[in-house]
């Protein structure tokens, strides 16, 4: 069993993301104006903004992946491919894994582009935005994986999209704790390795457990 | 209680009418003894004042809202794996009263919290992780409540049970640690007196008093969801002919 | 016994508030949990074709 199915998924879902650009660049968007609401809040002060910087920058980086998640396996399901994916007999986990990764190519890797932006807004020193590039390299595949079994499992409901925000956040929370946190590290002089030690463990399992889990989360959603 | 996995709910529904009563019976006994030992026995604390006393409902409160929630996914899981359907109702049951202890350790935790440490919220590792699992309930609530066909609900929230229930030590082992890196760690609500023997056998008490009060209130709301779901029932009919 | 009147056990060393205002909620909470059980329950008796029977 090859994983070539892993990238021809992922493939097909770029292709037709060409098609959406706008809507595409929608959560990257989010991002930027999110993060620099922030100054308006909290006052415009330099020093006090590059100490909640990566939290900041962590924090929009969730939301904004979360943001297009609901949209993951929709089309797919409106136009009956999703059930041709179940039905064939190419691995369920092999599919799943390919639109995560699409999903990241999508959402994340604008993300990781956009933030040496926002750290420049917080006045972050380079060292620390090469190490937040980094972190989010390192944690936004994580969010993207245990975002698809959120997607997975909302399938066609409701109130899907703040459902999944419920569901995969707080599982969200180690991958925001070492992601920040390897960034506040290294600016106080620390190592971030054990931070970043950590983030891949995340990856690491993540990739490995959330394929598995949105195969048997699409199954549960499409049998009834 | 592996009996009841392949059960028939008219069998549960029929043997847990005749258990619930006690089960409230054993719930007021243990809460009479516990608050008693807790109150009139157990001595004032030299650190803390009479303000410790929080300690019989709070952490009895917080061990029931971790084991309830694996408890839940338990039976969820068995439910899915079996295609056993009372399993799985009773995972639905006892989410909320789940729920209900890990906003009690919470309050319990502020109200401990404020006049020991003078803040109604710390970011103590314990307190955050139980917010947390009180985030991890009302997802699987949520999700199982929004989905209509029950079979669906149910697997989807034994699949969300079983992950959140994976997950809970990665997430405490990373709070703890985010806990000790940003203060002085020294803040931690239970960092608990020496515990005299009265005041752990207290503790106890109200813990068994909490679990048969735990097994009370699921067992009715089981109830309630078999009616619910098996109202097609020859035999759910027929007790619908019995009410007045 | 701990206390020299029942003033001194409402007043709890000065940390009445605390100590009664957790007892109370905890009593709340298990008094009004069973309520609405009890509510849903017989709401399921009497109707139970109603898919939307929530607590």
């Amino acid at each position: 069993m090859t994983a070539g199915i892993l990238f021809t998924v992922a493939a097909r879902d770029l292709k037709l993301a060409r098609r959406r650009r706008i809507e595409a660049l929608l959560p990257v968007v989010f991002f930027v104006v999110a993060a620099s609401l922030y100054p308006f809040g909290v006052g415009p002060e330099l020093q006090m903004l590059r100490e909640i910087a990566s939290g900041i920058v962590w924090v929009c980086a969730l939301l904004a992946a979360m943001l297009s998640l609901n949209t993951l396996y929709v089309s797919d399901y409106a136009d009956g491919s999703l059930e041709q994916m179940v039905l064939s007999r190419e691995s369920l986990v092999l599919i799943a894994a390919g639109k995560a990764l699409a999903h990241w190519v999508l959402t994340g890797l604008p993300l990781i582009l956009a933030s040496p932006l926002i750290g420049l807004f917080f006045g972050m020193a380079s060292g620390t935005i090469a190490v937040m590039t980094l972190t989010l390299l390192l944690g936004t595949p994580v969010l993207s994986l245990l975002g698809s079994v959120g997607a997975a499992l909302t399938l066609g409901l409701r109130s899907g999209g703040v459902l999944i925000l419920l569901l995969v956040l707080p599982l969200c929370i180690p991958v925001l704790i070492f992601g920040a946190g390897a960034v506040t590290a290294f600016d106080a002089g620390l190592s971030a390795q054990g931070h970043l030690s950590l983030l891949g463990a995340l990856l690491l399992v993540s990739g490995l457990g959330a394929p598995w889990a949105t195969a048997a989360a699409l199954r549960i959603s499409i049998a009834s | 209680m592996r009996f009841f996995t392949f059960a028939a709910p008219s069998r549960f529904y029929a043997l847990s009418g005749v258990l619930i009563p006690w089960f409230w019976l054993a719930t007021v006994c243990l809460t009479v003894l516990g608050l008693y030992l807790g109150f009139f026995v157990a001595p004032t604390d030299a650190t803390q004042g009479e303000a410790y006393r929080i300690i019989f409902i709070h952490v009895p409160a917080a061990w029931m809202s971790m084991v309830l929630y694996l408890v839940m996914a338990g039976w969820a899981v068995v439910g899915w794996a079996f295609k056993a359907r009372l399993a799985s109702m009773v995972a639905r049951a006892i989410a909320p009263t789940g729920a209900m202890f890990t906003f009690l350790a919470l309050w319990t935790g502020a109200f401990w919290g404020k006049p020991t440490w003078g803040a109604w919220w710390v970011w103590d590792a314990r307190l955050t992780s139980e917010l947390i699992l009180l985030f991890l309930y009302l997802g699987y609530i949520a999700l199982t409540e929004s989905i209509d066909d029950d079979r669906r609900a149910d697997s989807a929230g034994a699949l969300v049970a079983l992950v959140g229930a994976i997950n809970v030590p990665i997430i405490y082992f990373s709070v703890r640690w985010w806990n000790t890196l940003h203060q002085g760690a020294s803040v931690s609500i239970a960092a608990a007196p020496k515990m005299a023997e009265t005041m752990l056998t207290a503790m106890l008490v109200m813990t068994f008093a909490c679990w048969a009060y735990a097994f009370a209130v699921v067992f009715m709301r089981t109830r309630a969801i078999v009616l619910e779901r098996e109202a097609h029932t020859d035999w759910v009919k027929a007790l619908r002919e019995d009410v007045p | 016994m701990n206390w020299g009147s029942a003033n001194d056990f409402f007043a709890m060393g000065g940390y009445g508030l605390y100590v009664w205002g957790s007892y109370a909620v905890a009593l709340a909470l298990m008094v009004l949990e069973p309520g609405l059980v009890s509510l849903r329950h017989r709401r399921a008796r009497r109707h139970p074709d109603d898919q939307d029977a929530q607590e």
